[in-house]
């Protein structure tokens, strides 16, 4: 990889550092809200269920636009963030991280909701008649029981992350060495005159991480299940 | 003490309306057909279901009230359940699901090594789940839900999914454990020979209500209930062991009142045992015959006279001093005999016709 130049490195460790945070971030969240939706029933469950999986269905550019007008600096939780802690999100790699955890939300939570879905809730039932309370059962039933899925959630959507474009670059713009992440590097390698070997170079890393992040997350799941001894 | 339930709940297209209260500790075994709200009543003891109404009662201790809108969550009863299918924790060693309940309550009075050591289940200990069968499962399933220290056990159809050997495997472990605890233990089945071996009261369930309850060697030998009509139907008298004749081969047992002798036993003498006299096997007769191969005749007293329309028979209840026998007999026979309750008749039981269910010394199978 010597022919990666260091502003082309650049790129490459930004994505792989901004895909980490909207997975260690999301991932959490994510848990939650399959937990919340594939275990109560409550008034609202079709709303939180369709705002979960909308990013999926929206054009990119339409969610990224959306953040800008949620976190954007005059935005209702934007200027919040900006006037409590001095955050900034918009055009920032905080900013990129959000926009590719949004993204890839509906992902991990369908994963993770697949794999909470077929635990067997008798032994959550069994957990209970032992004396564990909801938390207790939580972490130490039914999370460890749905870890295969939330690990290839995790992975999945960490591989998706490093190609999000749409939202990223337009809630975070393309600002080299800040957001400028793998597809928008790409993106704007195309755009100059003779820019197509940078791009083709870039794109070859962007396929060989996507490889890599889909053969971890197979050989996870099977290594996992067998663990867990199903 | 005891343990009492009432309850009544709705589920289409039965209404259960159900009550009892047995002595503890004690097993009782629910038993009834198929639907017939035999997990139910467990459920809700357990706290997993909740019923219309109910009131639910472990040793003064109110675990359900609807009345007063008491209900405990499953997690504060303190009521061990066995599932059919076992739930052991697929993530977990054997040990490790032992420990589960043990971990979350105070020390108590089931020790880990005593229950490894009951159920035999020592050498799985470092196992996983889905490496073992069905009956080792079980038992660790049955251990893990002791070893929660439960004021209360509930056991749903334990042996259901396993063939006739694992029963037969098992059933001693539950024998030993029966002895070897204080608790009430409430077992549900639709097995008669689980009932014959460990109940000590029944509680006979049809369409959501009791239909007969008390202690199993009167209920068992009651012809007016529906264990009666069943091909397997037979009285259980709760005997003990009296001596052994090894040289003519034969043990005399005492139970019910009575002396019967049957083939030679491996239980000490003095030990309790069960002898479970099927009515198909017992002849009624008005005199003593002489010159018979026969070793019991028993003398009582016809307490009823149930019809049987469907295998065109008479099931004749015979009273004996403590719990009383039943027998098959046709139509014919009771006119012959000139049957009526309040009638002294004979009941003639060939010693090879008795089952006897007992502990033998050490943890192998029961004697039949």
């Amino acid at each position: 990889m010597t022919l990666l130049s260091p502003e082309e490195w650049q790129a490459v460790w930004l994505t792989l550092a901004v895909a980490a945070r909207a997975v260690g971030f999301g991932l959490p969240v994510a848990v939650l809200s399959a937990w919340v939706l594939t275990r109560y029933r409550f008034p609202g469950r079709a709303v939180l269920n369709a705002l979960v999986h909308l990013p999926m269905v929206l054009p990119p550019v339409v969610t990224g636009w959306l953040l800008l007008i949620v976190f954007g600096v005059r935005g209702p939780v934007g200027s919040l963030l900006q006037d409590w802690f001095g955050i900034r999100l918009v055009f920032t790699t905080a900013g990129a991280s959000l926009a590719c955890a949004v993204m890839t939300f509906p992902i991990m939570v369908r994963s993770v909701r697949l794999s909470l879905e077929s635990i067997d809730r008798g032994l959550e039932q069994a957990a209970r008649t032992l004396g564990a309370g909801w938390l207790d059962r939580l972490v130490n039933v039914t999370l460890p029981l749905a870890s295969p899925g939330i690990l290839v959630g995790g992975v999945v959507g960490y591989a998706t992350c490093l190609g999000e474009f749409g939202a990223v670059i337009t809630f975070a713009a393309n600002i080299p060495g800040q957001t400028q992440t793998l597809p928008l590097a790409i993106y704007a390698a195309l755009q100059v005159p003779g820019g197509e070997a940078k791009a083709a170079e870039l794109s070859m890393v962007s396929l060989l991480l996507a490889l890599v992040g889909l053969l971890l997350s197979e050989w996870i799941g099977k290594r996992l299940s067998s663990v867990l001894g199903r | 003490m005891s343990f009492s339930v009432s309850l009544r709940h709705h589920f289409p297209p039965i209404q259960m309306d159900i009550a009892f209260e047995v002595p503890s500790p004690g097993v009782t075994a629910v038993f009834g057909p198929s639907g017939a709200g035999k997990s139910t009543i467990i459920n809700a003891a357990a706290g997993l279901l909740r019923p219309d109404s109910c009131r639910i009662v472990v040793d003064g201790k109110v675990l359900a009230d609807t009345c007063s809108g008491v209900w405990l969550a499953p997690e504060r009863r303190r009521v061990g359940l066995v599932f059919q299918d076992s739930r052991l924790f697929p993530h977990m060693s054997v040990a490790t699901n032992l420990r589960f309940g043990m971990r979350r309550v105070a020390p108590g009075a089931i020790r880990f090594d005593e229950i490894v050591e009951l159920l035999g289940i020592g050498p799985l200990l470092e196992r996983r789940p889905n490496t073992l069968s069905g009956g080792e499962r079980q038992r660790v399933a049955i251990g893990r839900a002791l070893l929660a220290q439960p004021h209360l056990l509930l056991m749903d159809e334990p042996l259901a999914n396993l063939d006739s050997a694992r029963k037969a495997e098992i059933l001693p472990f539950l024998m030993r454990l029966k002895t070897a605890l204080h608790l009430p233990v409430v077992y549900v089945t639709h097995s008669l020979d689980e009932v014959a071996g460990l109940a000590d009261s029944l509680v006979l369930i049809e369409a959501g209500s009791v239909v007969g309850f008390g202690l199993v060697s009167e209920v068992a030998s009651r012809a007016d209930l529906p264990l009666a009509r069943r091909d397997d139907a037979g009285g259980l008298l709760l005997c003990r062991v009296e001596e052994h004749d090894a040289a003519r081969g034969l043990t005399r047992l005492q139970g019910g009142g009575v002396e019967l002798l049957v083939p030679l036993l491996d239980l000490p003498v003095g030990s309790g045992c069960r002898a479970r006299i099927p009515a198909r096997e017992v002849i009624l007769a008005g005199r003593p015959p002489e010159a018979i191969s026969l070793h019991n005749i028993v003398a009582g007293t016809v307490r009823r006279i149930a019809k049987d329309e469907v295998r065109r028979s008479v099931i004749v209840e015979i009273g004996l001093p403590s719990g009383g026998l039943l027998s098959r007999v046709t139509a014919d026979a009771v006119v012959r005999l000139g049957l009526s309750p309040g009638k002294p008749v004979l009941a003639l039981i060939k010693s090879t016709s008795i089952e006897v269910l007992g502990l033998q010394e050490r943890g192998t199978s029961g004697t039949r």
